[in-house]
């Protein structure tokens, strides 16, 4: 695609949704069921990121093998700055207010 | 518990590359995808500790390893390492590189 344009802070495509979120706080969800929320410091095309002060929850789902209940239950933890490879990236957000 | 992360391989991604490269020598945490945690970017590391060696055994014996790139989920980095203003700064200059 060739663009002869100089630099341009419009909105063009979706990456150009996530340029606007660095040095913002940001809610990505991987794949796994993890969620990572924490702020953005760098991107690329391929969604490579680097997250600072991110607080990672990853939820797992227990079956009751006599009821089959399920049990949602999450582990957080916190990571003071954070390389995230790309393919296991599936969504991004600004962070999601509760309540 | 933290690795001496040596040298990434070759590169496409040139922002990402810069930036490993001047990890170059110092520890981090590297989670793989099958939540092994030793110590696209290809990583070899020179070193290494297990961080939960009761689960992994079979990586007691072992003070040096290449890492596929497509393997690695995340890379921990030591917080006053990283320049996040350039860091911003770049990602942005890339991003525009990116669409031309």
């Amino acid at each position: 695609m060739h663009n002869d344009q100089p630099t341009t802070n419009t909105v063009e495509e979706p990456l150009d949704l996530i340029r606007l979120s660095l040095d913002e706080r940001i809610y990505v969800k991987m794949r796994n069921d993890r969620e990572l929320r924490g702020r953005l410091h760098a991107y690329d095309q391929h969604l490579n990121m680097i997250l600072g002060d991110v607080e990672e929850t990853v939820t797992t789902v227990e079956i009751d093998e006599e009821t089959y209940e399920e049990l949602y239950k999450s582990t957080k933890r916190n990571i003071p700055m954070l390389f995230v490879r790309g393919d296991g990236v599936v969504l991004v957000a600004p962070p999601l207010r509760v309540g | 518990m933290l690795l001496t992360l040596a040298l990434p391989c070759r590169c496409v991604f040139q922002l990402f590359y810069s930036f490993f490269k001047s990890l170059v020598g110092k520890d981090v945490v590297v989670e793989l995808k099958n939540d092994l945690r030793l110590g696209y970017l290809n990583i070899k590391l020179t070193d290494i500790s297990v961080t939960d060696p009761e689960k992994y055994p079979h990586m007691l014996s072992v003070k040096n390893c290449f890492i596929r790139g497509s393997v690695v989920r995340y890379v921990q980095l030591p917080a006053d390492e990283v320049d996040t203003q350039l860091l911003q700064d770049a990602a942005r200059k890339e991003a525009m590189q990116q669409k031309q």
